[in-house]
């Protein structure tokens, strides 16, 4: 236990070097880190509950999600009939799926068969799972039921997920943040980290807007009153006008004339002759070519802005539009009128996103927390490693250097990680340092039972580490277990204290395995002990 | 140098006998951890019942509690608690979860923050929705669930049967235990009290592993000792490495309860409590006695060792 060859030492002390060093880059400001070659500027990242940022777990609504699926099998359905000429009745989305009844017994088995085409294989020709978008059914009497299965559901709602991360890191790039992370949690949640930034509310605002821009024209052949009491004509709709202006009720054709993705650009602005705030914006061609169609055709008629399902504003139509830019006007402040132009240029959400959980820690009270951290972190230190020289002497010095070693080993994983430190990560690693040095009492405490059995120094110090170590091994897995699950379920601050936890667990370990060993070896060595001095 | 003794060379306490004692205490306290639970309660934070939690700062001198509750008490947003956090200008404001979704909640951060206008700076805002809270707690409480098995899977692979099942039952005491000190105390019960548990639960074990690691090792040497004096002797023997242990862990946690600030005060205390208190008193006087009952070493030719070996291994 006691002899290592040169090449071994020589391999555990590179080793250990090599770890620490990779902590070095946490020390020097970034601007000097940067200059490094790339492998040497990993560095440990400080948690939102040191930095200070905002963390916010979104959820997207899969409900709406599913009913869109569900009615986009509808059109699709309506579409197909149409196209091979059979006729139809009572088509319906009900649920998860879609019924239809065809007219004419003769045209049952066609229009079946038409309709079975619609189901398609999920992930493509490479999926051999052989799951499908699509249960089509016979229900009897020319009834036939398309149900939408689950994992197109799932599908579906992974791709609002994907698509719903690109605008919000092009929404926050247009906010100017700085290093926003995004992820997606689950199946239908996306978490949002912005470090630093001091008001969430200003996330939240830009979050929370799905920002669906339509141009649509008023339907003036429909009695408003009517259309209140729910008998609107069938390709309109009742849209309201914002809250500021008391919720006044349109009627507006369901066609979209041009919707928010043919926009190429918008720009906050002010209105030349009233200096009032406004959006400016450019349609790209095809949407350019169409709102000029529109608009020649329809002078004196108005037309809707409509957002999110709320109408901005109503003008009425002077002249053909016809070079393909316009603005806004309605209301605006300079700041409303800057972030409605954000959402617009970022393109709109494909579903809307509800925040279900957000922190938010203020730069003050991080650096407050590092404050303490890094205060009892060396309170803790100072107080176990003079309790350890107390109580083994020249041994308890082998401890300290060890668990010094082993504190910035764990800082060169950390780093090496890239891995996120919280306050939670913190009390980890002064905990780690409680209980580092506990391999060393393990050790110490059989060595010392050793000498008192009658052992020879050296007999001892050997038998100690032999015994001593499998115990050690056994003991730490179990916290080590403690650590996985904890980092499995946790997240944020906690998860953080898994990190530390467990990566102490690690070093720990090695260090008694070979550090310790390697010490004690070399001063067995080199003295060559009449007594063991513990 | 004369080096600190804390637990002298050839302790011969009879732990073994002590367990008449110390079981009945146990259960006993056990009982009344799970009945403060069931009638006291734990003091929930929004990780999971939802709500919102706001730290504030006043911006001159020290904040005046009186006049901040009756400004918030006349928002319509049911119970609000206040509560001094660590320096006298700092606030802890906890509104319940509103009623409406998740969208309620942000409406309810909306009006604490316009009803407090400027003077205050705002150090914290978090707020948990209906749903978030719902899963933290049931993720909480797998997590617990799945740790424990994991470790006595792993016990048993380990160990044999009876120890892996000893260890469990010493560990889910000290658990049990842990959350009646939650329940009197009525600390926030939070997500990091679900690390501090299974932190505690790790940390109980890893001494429980050491005194039953050193039983193992004197089941196979001295195949005829009685079976409460190897327990006893093997308890007796790692009890300095116990003690010691306990010392650096105890002035590790001290110095963040002391010192690491408010934020991580309830996780500190939590571990102090667990790890400190109940974790070392379950190895020694629960988790070894234990495995008397669970019928480790029955079979053994048990016969009085020759002289000399007990001698030895008292030693």
């Amino acid at each position: 236990m006691l002899y290592f060859t040169r090449w071994r030492a020589l391999a555990i002390v590179a080793t250990a070097l090599i770890v620490c060093l990779f902590a070095v880059p946490n020390f020097f400001p970034e601007k000097t880190v940067q200059g490094w070659p790339k492998w040497a500027q990993r560095h440990i990242v400080l948690g939102l509950d040191l930095q200070g940022g905002s963390h916010i777990l979104l959820e997207v609504d899969s409900a709406a999600v599913r009913k869109d699926k569900v009615e986009a099998v509808r059109d699709d359905v309506r579409r197909v009939l149409r196209d091979a000429r059979i006729g139809y009745t009572g088509l319906v989305a009900r649920g998860d799926s879609v019924e239809v009844r065809i007219r004419e017994g003769a045209d049952a088995q066609t229009g079946l068969s038409k309709l079975r085409e619609l189901s398609q294989p999920l992930g493509g020709l490479l999926d051999a799972t052989g799951r499908r978008n699509l249960e089509v059914s016979d229900q009897g009497g020319g009834l036939i039921r398309l149900t939408v299965t689950e994992p197109a559901f799932v599908d579906r709602i992974r791709q609002t997920v994907e698509q719903s991360i690109q605008i919000i890191e092009r929404r926050l790039n247009e906010l100017g943040t700085v290093e926003p992370t995004i992820q997606r949690q689950g199946v239908d949640r996306i978490l949002v980290q912005v470090p630093g930034l001091g008001d969430p509310q200003q996330i939240l605002d830009i979050l929370g807007k799905t920002a669906k821009l339509t141009f649509r024209l008023v339907d003036q052949n429909a009695n408003v009153e009517q259309a209140l009491q729910g008998r609107a004509p069938p390709d309109s709709e009742v849209v309201y006008g914002s809250q500021a202006e008391g919720k006044q009720p349109y009627v507006l054709e369901k066609r979209v004339i041009v919707s928010g993705e043919d926009l190429t650009d918008a720009q906050p602005g002010f209105d030349q002759r009233t200096s009032e705030p406004i959006v400016s914006f450019k349609f790209n061609t095809n949407g350019a070519r169409r709102f000029a169609q529109v608009t020649q055709e329809n002078v004196g008629r108005p037309f809707a802005i409509v957002l999110d399902n709320e109408v901005i504003s109503a003008p009425v139509i002077r002249e053909p539009i016809l070079g393909g830019s316009g603005q806004i006007s309605g209301n605006f402040t300079v700041e409303s009128a800057n972030k409605l132009a954000i959402l617009l240029r970022a393109g709109a959400l494909p579903a809307k996103l509800t925040p279900i959980e957000q922190r938010v820690v203020g730069a003050g009270l991080g650096q407050d927390s590092i404050d303490k951290g890094i205060k009892s972190s060396y309170v803790g230190a100072a107080m176990v490693v003079i309790f350890m020289l107390v109580t083994y002497g020249l041994f308890g010095l082998f401890a300290n250097v060890a668990v010094l070693i082993n504190v910035a080993m764990i800082f060169g994983v950390l780093s090496l990680l890239n891995a996120t430190l919280t306050l939670p990560g913190i009390a980890g690693i002064v905990l780690t340092v409680g209980i580092a040095v506990d391999s060393n009492v393990l050790i110490y405490e059989r060595i010392r039972e050793e000498v008192r059995a009658g052992r020879s120094p050296i007999n001892a110090i050997d038998a100690g580490f032999t015994r001593a170590l499998a115990t050690i091994m056994d003991s730490n897995i179990t916290t080590f277990i403690a650590a996985a699950v904890l980092f499995y379920i946790g997240t944020g601050p906690v998860r953080g204290f898994a990190v530390t936890l467990g990566i102490g667990i690690i070093t720990t370990v090695f260090t008694a395995f070979t550090l310790t060993r390697l010490i004690v070896a070399y001063w067995v060595w080199w003295w060559r002990p009449k007594t063991v001095p513990i | 140098m004369r080096l600190l003794r804390i637990v002298p060379d050839d302790t011969k306490f009879d732990f073994m006998r002590f367990r008449r004692i110390s079981f009945p205490i146990s259960a006993m306290l056990s009982v009344l951890a799970v009945f403060l639970y069931f009638n006291h309660g734990l003091n929930f934070g929004i990780d999971f019942v939802g709500g919102t939690l706001i730290e504030v700062q006043n911006k001159s001198g020290p904040a005046d509690l009186a006049k901040m509750r009756s400004t918030l008490s006349g928002l319509g947003l049911g119970e609000i608690q206040l509560q001094q956090f660590g320096a006298p200008t700092d606030v802890l404001i906890r509104a319940a979860q509103q009623p409406g979704g998740e969208a309620a909640q942000q409406a309810a951060v909306q009006k604490i923050r316009s009803a407090l206008g400027d003077e205050v700076s705002y150090r914290r805002i978090e707020v948990v929705g209906p749903r978030a809270s719902t899963e933290f707690l049931a993720t909480g409480t797998i997590g617990l669930v799945v740790a424990i098995f994991a470790i006595l899977i792993y016990l048993w692979f380990r160990f044999e049967w009876q120890f892996a099942l000893g260890a469990m039952i010493a560990n889910v005491h000290d658990l049990v235990l842990t959350i009646g000190f939650m329940s009197v105390t009525q600390i926030d019960f939070d997500l990091t009290s679900i690390a501090a548990l299974l932190t505690i639960l790790g940390y109980s074990l890893n001494d429980t592993v050491v005194i039953y690691d050193r039983i193992r090792e004197m089941l196979r040497r001295y195949k005829r000792m009685p079976m409460t004096d190897l327990l006893n002797v093997s308890i007796n023997s790692t009890l300095s490495r116990s003690i010691i242990t306990h010392v650096t862990v105890t002035l590790a946690l001290l110095a963040l309860f002391l010192f690491g600030g408010q934020a991580i005060h309830s996780f500190t205390a939590t571990m102090m409590f667990g790890v400190v208190l109940v974790g070392t008193y379950t190895s020694v006087f629960i988790a070894a006695p234990m495995l008397i009952y669970l019928g480790v070493g029955v079979g053994r030719a048990e016969a009085p060792e020759p002289v000399e070996a007990v001698a030895e291994a008292r030693t």
